[in-house]
C-alpha cells in the first residue's frame, strides 16, 4: 500500500515538473553554446553542467573566465550565486531529513530551483504525507528536469559549433542574467537589493580581481535583508 | 578563456561541483532538521538578486572597457530583457526579446 501511494506521488512529481522544461531546455542549450564559444571542450562543458546543475552560477563562472578573473575569484563568485541553495536544503530537511543517507545525497545533488520549489509546494499541500511519498515526489520532479538539462547542454554544444560569432551570443549571458532578475524582483526588498547591487558595482569597480562583485553582492544582501525586516515591522509583505 | 590552463579549468569545474553539492547537502545531510536563525534566512533570500545585477552592470554600461563609452545597442537590449522579465515574469520571453532587440539594433546600425 505505501508502495502504491509512493508511485502516484512519483508520477505527480513528474507531471508537476514537466512545464518547467520550457525554461530548462533553452537555458541548458544556451550554456552549451556559450561554453563552446568561450573555448571549453565538449567534455569540460558536459562535466560542468552535470556536476553543478545550476545555470546562473555556471554562467557566472563563464563570464568571469571570459574576463580572465583569478581562479579563486571565479570559484568564490559562482558559489556565492548558489548560496541560496543552503536555504533550500534547510527548508527540505524537516520533510526529507529522515530519509536514508544515499537518498539525501541524491536529493542534495538534484536540489535545484525547480525541484526545490515544487517539493516545497508539495510539502505545503500534503504536510502529513509519509516520508516515502515526499521522497518519491522529489525524485519525480527530477525525472524531466535533470536529464533534459544535461541533454539540452549537449545539444547546445553541437549546435553552437555552427553558430557564426557575428550573432553576438557573448551578449546572451548578460541578457540571461537580466531575464532572471526581472521575475525575481517580487518585493520592495528584492528591488532594493538589486539597485544596491548595481550602484555598488559602479562605485567599487576600481577593486582588483573582480572583488567588486562579491562586495556588491554582500552589500545587496544586507540591504535586502534590512528592508525586509523593516517592512515586516510595519506589517507589510 | 585563453588565460587558463586545462588544469585550472578542471579545478574550477570540480570546485564548483563539490562546493555546490556541499551547499545543497548542508542541512539535508549534516546539519539536519534544525532551524536557521531568521537573520541568516533573510540574507540568503537575496543572494541571487544581490549578485546577478552587479555582474550585469559593467557588461551593459562599459562592454569595451571604462574608456570605451556607452553602447546604445547593448543598453537597448538590456532594457528590453529587463522590462520583458518584469512584465511577463517569464525568463524565456525576456531572453528572446532582449536578443531580438540586440540583433535589430545591430542591423539598423549596420
Amino acid at each position: 500500500m505505501p508502495a502504491a501511494t509512493s508511485k502516484s506521488a512519483f508520477l505527480r512529481g513528474i507531471r508537476a515538473a514537466a512545464p518547467f522544461l520550457v525554461v530548462v531546455i533553452p537555458f541548458g542549450m544556451l550554456f552549451g553554446v556559450v561554453g563552446t564559444e568561450a573555448g571549453l571542450s565538449l567534455v569540460e562543458v558536459m562535466s560542468f553542467t552535470t556536476l553543478v546543475i545550476a545555470g546562473a552560477s555556471q554562467f557566472t563562472a563563464l563570464q568571469l573566465m571570459a574576463e580572465e578573473a583569478p581562479t579563486l575569484i571565479v570559484i568564490a563568485s559562482a558559489l556565492a550565486v548558489n548560496l541560496r541553495m543552503a536555504m533550500y536544503s534547510a527548508a527540505l530537511a524537516p520533510h526529507l531529513g529522515a530519509a536514508p543517507f544515499w537518498q539525501r545525497a541524491l536529493i542534495a545533488y538534484m536540489n535545484v530551483d525547480q525541484t526545490y520549489a515544487l517539493s516545497h509546494q508539495n510539502h505545503e499541500d500534503h504536510p502529513a504525507a509519509p516520508l516515502a511519498d515526499k521522497v518519491a515526489f522529489f525524485f519525480g520532479t527530477c525525472v524531466p528536469i535533470v536529464p533534459l538539462w544535461v541533454a539540452a547542454t549537449w545539444t547546445g554544444v553541437v549546435v553552437g559549433a555552427a553558430i557564426p560569432p557575428q550573432l553576438g551570443l557573448d551578449f546572451a549571458v548578460p541578457i540571461t542574467f537580466l531575464a532572471l532578475i526581472g521575475p525575481a524582483l517580487r518585493t520592495l526588498a528584492h528591488v532594493a537589493a538589486a539597485l544596491t547591487s548595481v550602484v555598488m558595482a559602479v562605485l567599487l569597480s576600481f577593486l582588483p580581481w573582480n572583488l567588486w562583485l562579491l562586495a556588491a553582492g554582500l552589500a545587496a544582501m544586507i540591504v535586502g535583508a534590512e528592508v525586509e525586516r523593516r517592512m515586516a515591522l510595519r506589517g507589510r509583505p | 578563456m585563453s588565460g587558463y590552463s586545462t588544469l585550472e579549468v578542471w579545478i574550477i569545474i570540480l570546485a564548483l561541483g563539490v562546493g555546490t553539492f556541499l551547499i545543497r547537502f548542508s542541512f539535508l545531510g549534516v546539519l539536519g532538521d534544525r532551524d536557521l536563525p531568521p537573520w541568516v534566512l533573510r540574507h540568503l533570500r537575496y543572494t541571487a538578486v544581490g549578485i546577478l545585477p552587479a555582474m550585469v552592470t559593467p557588461l551593459v554600461l562599459w562592454p569595451h572597457g571604462a574608456e570605451g563609452g556607452l553602447d546604445p545597442q547593448r543598453i537597448a537590449a538590456a532594457a528590453a530583457a529587463l522590462a520583458l522579465g518584469l512584465w511577463t515574469k517569464n525568463p524565456i520571453w525576456a531572453v528572446g526579446g532582449g536578443m531580438v532587440m540586440f540583433w535589430c539594433f545591430g542591423w539598423l546600425l549596420g
